[in-house]
């Protein structure tokens, strides 16, 4: 049995050629992109099946950005203008995981997100809640060789939208993650325990599969909290992972 | 420590998190500078890709971001996953991605060089091509393109990728002259003349 660590070794080679990772597509997790329930999704879902793609070259690698990417205070978004941010101040920190539990290290992670009154620093945003002048709302940072990445921040107001009647936004963060390879692009949000707005969200609800959905929840983490200062929540992300086992059958036996 | 919302799954692996729309706002999170800028301005033999990006009305998208991702000229990677070994490229400053968010018009942009032909693992050789993720808003998910080059038409009839696809739609995978130096390539959502998109 070939190991991931040959699969993923310089020069690994079969008598078939070269040896690529292989990343499963996962099975009920993502939404669907025809989501009725969220009406922006009617036009811009792709109406003909997709196309089965064989993860080839490249595929299997992607952009390994580095800390040129990120500014000193990129990861602490109450720093980033003369005064403090109004609002909760908050720690989130996690791991960036694959499938099997391995870190992904050295890996960018790009976050942006309201202010505490709901309200982006966006032209498109117009609703009348205030500007806060000492928030971006916009923070990157790497994970380090555990797969760990920490943000400071303030907890992100809730927001209204015209999707359906009398409809809000739950809190959440907007996460963009790379991975190391192409297949591993992921865009999600963060939510927070025991928001009261799930019930009517679309795009929460647009996760079909109770324990898929309960992985864009971050969680209370008093380990994380620092006293008279800011509370700590913890998220994990895991990205689809190279599976050991495919290329194990090398001889003549070709499928 | 555990880790608390990574829960273990079925066969031991951890669920994957779920993807979520970038959302109407991602031009104040995901747009760089230099985003657009496979390979530093001047770069000899670079060109500029342009294109809108249209919804099933045919309107243009304004709240989207195309991202690709290419092998060098030599068709090689800087990456440790590439089993041919990683390579550095051979043009300073390229970086084989590119993002770029479109403007109010829907366009995007990307300046690059055309990556070199890469062999398959399972045999045969791929035209140059670039890997497309297309985010936005009313888009839960990515989706996913591939554009080719117009200027090699007998290594993309070769390609298994661009063979796999119906004869009829492989035209929205290719790019075209812009008449000014350049390529166009559109991407259309949704309806008439949709873009093959894939499944990865
Ligand atoms: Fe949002």
């Amino acid at each position: 049995m070939t190991g991931l660590d040959d699969i993923r070794a310089p020069g690994a080679v079969t008598r078939g050629g070269l040896v690529l990772p292989h990343y499963p597509i996962p099975k009920d997790v993502h939404p669907s992109l025809d989501s009725p329930e969220y009406r922006s999704t009617a036009l811009r879902h792709p109406t003909q099946p997709l196309q089965l793609m064989p993860q080839r070259l490249t595929e299997v690698t992607g952009p390994l950005l580095g800390e040129e990417r990120v500014g000193e205070l990129d990861h602490d978004l109450t720093r980033q203008h003369d005064g403090e941010p109004q609002g909760q101040r908050i720690i989130v920190h996690g791991r960036v995981l694959e499938e099997d539990g391995r870190p992904v290290p050295n890996t960018l992670v790009e976050v942006w997100q309201a202010n505490a009154a709901g309200r982006y620093r966006h032209t498109g945003d117009n609703w009348p809640a205030p500007l806060d002048p000492n928030f971006t709302g916009v923070g990157r940072c790497m994970t380090d060789a555990d797969g760990h990445y920490r943000f400071v921040t303030v907890k992100p107001g809730i927001y209204p939208w015209r999707n359906h009647d009398n409809a809000w936004r739950p809190s959440h963060i907007h996460f963009s993650l790379f991975g190391r390879a192409f297949t591993q692009r992921l865009i999600t949000q963060m939510y927070f325990p025991d928001d009261p707005l799930f019930f009517q969200d679309p795009m929460w609800n647009s996760v079909r599969d109770e324990n898929a959905r309960q992985r864009m929840l971050c969680h209370y983490d008093h380990s994380a909290t620092e006293a008279e200062w800011a509370l700590g929540f913890r998220f994990d992300i895991v990205l689809r992972g190279p599976q050991a086992s495919v290329f194990e059958e090398e001889d003549d036996d070709d499928e | 420590m555990s880790d608390q919302n990574a829960a273990v799954g079925a066969g031991g692996r951890l669920g994957v998190t779920p993807s979520q729309t970038v959302g109407p706002f991602l031009h104040i999170g995901l747009p760089w500078p230099d985003g657009p800028y496979v390979v530093p301005e001047g770069t000899a033999g670079a060109v500029w890709i342009t294109g809108t990006v249209y919804d099933g009305a045919g309107q243009p998208v304004p709240d989207a971001v195309v991202e690709t991702w290419q092998a060098d000229p030599d068709g090689r990677f800087d990456h440790p996953d590439d089993p041919r070994g990683a390579a550095k490229p051979s043009i300073p400053g390229f970086r084989g991605f590119a993002r770029c968010d479109t403007d109010a018009d829907g366009r995007y942009r990307v300046l690059t060089v055309k990556p070199g032909p890469l062999p398959c693992p399972d045999g045969g050789t791929e035209a140059p091509h670039l890997d497309v993720t297309v985010l936005a808003r009313g888009l839960l998910d990515r989706v996913v393109t591939r554009i080719y080059f117009p200027d090699e038409d007998a290594a993309n009839a070769a390609d298994p990728v661009m063979s796999a696809v119906p004869p009829d739609r492989r035209g929205t995978l290719v790019a075209e002259p812009d008449g000014d130096g350049g390529l166009r390539f559109d991407i259309r959502l949704q309806g008439d003349g949709e873009t093959i998109f894939f499944e990865v």
